[in-house]
């Protein structure tokens, strides 16, 4: 593997850019998601309008896998249903897991198929999925 | 694999090459790789360049040899049978023990416990020691720099008890003052525990001193070796440590196999921290009597292989020896340092001198978080640790989220620091600049 294939572009200015890093002046929920092991911490506040996520954002610091996949998925999530929210998580965990994604799925998840190949570093897979489990922790309950 | 198979049932390779001791009596590095098989692996498709000496060593061919050697035609069920393997295996058991007991300078070898690692070697003292003959407002006192494996048994201890835990901080450089020790020793103080060097930022506590003091006080003193032992070894007689507990695979020798070292007198008063088989005299369905030590303390079936993976470890380290290897460290640290205080976005932590510390630098590189930095330098074959190294509570007081370690041990070399800073440059290049 090599540094392009993981440091991609995208993951380096979505870890840099801090657009989806702010505070929300109105949140229905706010929940804490961190790698004890590594110190990656974030925190993920979330507005919801109707049945719909009308704002979503971020605080916290760690590693740029864990950063970027934040904003990443913070894009791909904002102004979508929640349901439809849960079954992008699902196939995005799914993805790292190194499943064999359908196009349909791959397409699906957008800029967020970037990340794929940390399902070959087995050491960094926490890193990239800390957002996406701790917005499950935030629509699940 | 069959390549390496076939060397390493030859014990006797690594005699070629004296030792890896060159002819200016220092250890030549690049001869010494050698004996250690796991550097003709490829890692990334290069050469292995292994600088997590702190979380693990790499075993050298008579450690695998023993082992191998053991399985193949000495193993059985140790102090139990009357027949060859069991009779040959309780020989073998019997001499790690001895080996141990002489390389740590030990009195007796009843004062030398088989254990699985340092952390149980921490948590048999806590246990059976601690929980027993700790009271309600005693103090124990731990050093800020102490692995978690030093400080959670602790906790436990003084929550149970009732007793309080304190703690000794550290100066700007890392160091541990007398002047603070002082501070902190009281009349109410039962335990002491600290470590021999620091895992983080190499800082070599001074223990001699402190054990003094501590027992002028009435104290009793634990040393953690594990970082210790296998760079500076101990003369627990002269050092007068209560306890002293190391790792096995720390020191080149196999996983799974640690040691508790206390003074026979205490080991005679402390209870069994587990039972079962191969602790006890007689056994009737509602008492036992238990076993004269070490084997009080060893139920169930030991490690036996671990054990004489250990002797073949502390052979190997002898036949080098540990002033040349300390010696060959604080050469290598030096050069480190020397290069790496030059480059302006390294952070480094710990003392900048090389007086009283170890093989150990723990840093930063400036816009790079330090698991990003460990996988990129691991596209390069290089192997450091990154994050908080199980010292947490030493990270949070000098206000430092996690960092980078590198340590070293015999076999590193001058070009293992280079190519670890060109690593480094690419890797900052990379965050800064994309490319």
């Amino acid at each position: 593997m090599d540094l392009n294939q993981i440091y991609t572009e995208l993951i380096m200015e979505h870890s840099y850019n801090g657009k989806n890093r702010r505070v929300l002046e109105e949140k229905d929920r706010e929940e804490r998601g961190h790698n004890p092991n590594c110190g990656d911490d974030i925190t993920l506040q979330i507005k919801f309008t109707g049945g719909r996520i009308s704002d979503l954002a971020y605080t916290g610091s760690g590693c740029a896998i864990s950063q970027a996949s934040t904003s990443i998925m913070i894009d791909l999530i904002k102004g979508k249903e929640k349901e439809e929210a849960l079954e992008l998580l699902e196939i995005f965990l799914e993805m790292i897991k190194g499943t064999e994604l359908t196009e349909e799925e791959l397409e699906m998840l957008g800029d967020a198929v970037v990340l794929k190949n940390i399902s070959y570093m087995p050491a960094r897979v926490k890193c990239a999925v800390l957002a996406w489990h701790t917005l499950k922790g935030l629509l699940g309950s | 694999m069959n390549r390496v198979a076939a060397n390493y049932l030859d014990p006797y390779r690594s005699q070629e090459g004296s030792y890896g001791i060159g002819l200016d009596n220092k250890i030549n590095p690049y001869l010494l790789k050698k004996d250690f098989p796991i550097f003709q692996e490829k890692v990334q498709g290069r050469d292995l360049i292994y600088l997590d000496n702190a979380a693990t060593t790499q075993k050298p061919y008579p450690v695998i040899a023993a082992v191998e050697k053991y399985n193949q035609a000495f193993h059985g069920n140790p102090h139990r049978g009357a027949h060859y393997l069991s009779v040959k295996a309780t020989e073998l058991y019997d001499q790690a023990r001895q080996k141990v007991q002489e390389f740590i300078k030990a009195r007796s070898r009843k004062e030398i416990i088989f254990t699985r690692n340092t952390t149980e070697s921490i948590n048999l003292v806590a246990y059976s020691y601690g929980m027993n003959f700790i009271e309600e407002n005693d103090e124990i006192l731990l050093s800020i720099a102490e692995h978690h494996s030093n400080i959670l048994p602790w906790q436990q201890v003084a929550r149970s008890r009732r007793a309080r835990l304190k703690y000794m901080y550290l100066d700007k450089d890392g160091r541990l003052s007398m002047d603070e020790v002082k501070r902190k020793i009281s009349n109410k103080t039962k335990l002491v525990c600290l470590t021999q060097m620091s895992n983080v930022l190499g800082t070599i506590f001074p223990i001699k001193e402190i054990i003094d003091y501590a027992h002028e006080r009435g104290a009793l003193v634990l040393i953690d070796g594990a970082q210790g032992l296998p760079h500076l070894g101990v003369d627990v007689g002269e050092l007068d440590a209560d306890f002293y507990v190391f790792s096995a695979h720390k020191m080149l020798g196999p996983t799974g196999i640690g040691v508790l070292y206390a003074r026979e007198s205490l080991l005679e008063m402390m209870p069994p921290f587990q039972s079962g088989g191969d602790m006890i005299e007689y056994v009737t369905e509602d008492t036992a009597s238990f076993a004269p030590l070490p084997e009080k303390f060893e139920a169930g079936t030991p490690n036996v292989e671990g054990a004489v993976g250990l002797a073949a470890a502390i052979d190997y380290l002898n036949n080098i020896g540990l002033d040349k290897i300390y010696q060959h460290e604080i050469d290598l640290t030096a050069y480190a340092l020397e290069k790496m205080k030059g480059i302006p976005y390294l952070t480094l932590y710990g003392p900048l001198d090389l007086e009283d510390r170890g093989g150990i630098i723990s840093f930063n590189v400036d816009k790079v978080h330090p698991h990003d930095l460990a996988s990129i330098v691991d596209l390069d074959g290089i192997a450091l640790r990154a994050g908080h190294h199980c010292a947490q509570p030493l990270l949070n007081f000098l206000q430092v989220g996690a960092s980078c370690r590198i340590s070293f041990y015999l076999y590193n070399t001058k070009d293992d620091v280079d190519k670890l800073l060109e690593s480094l440059e690419r890797a900052r290049s990379w965050f800064v600049n994309g490319s």
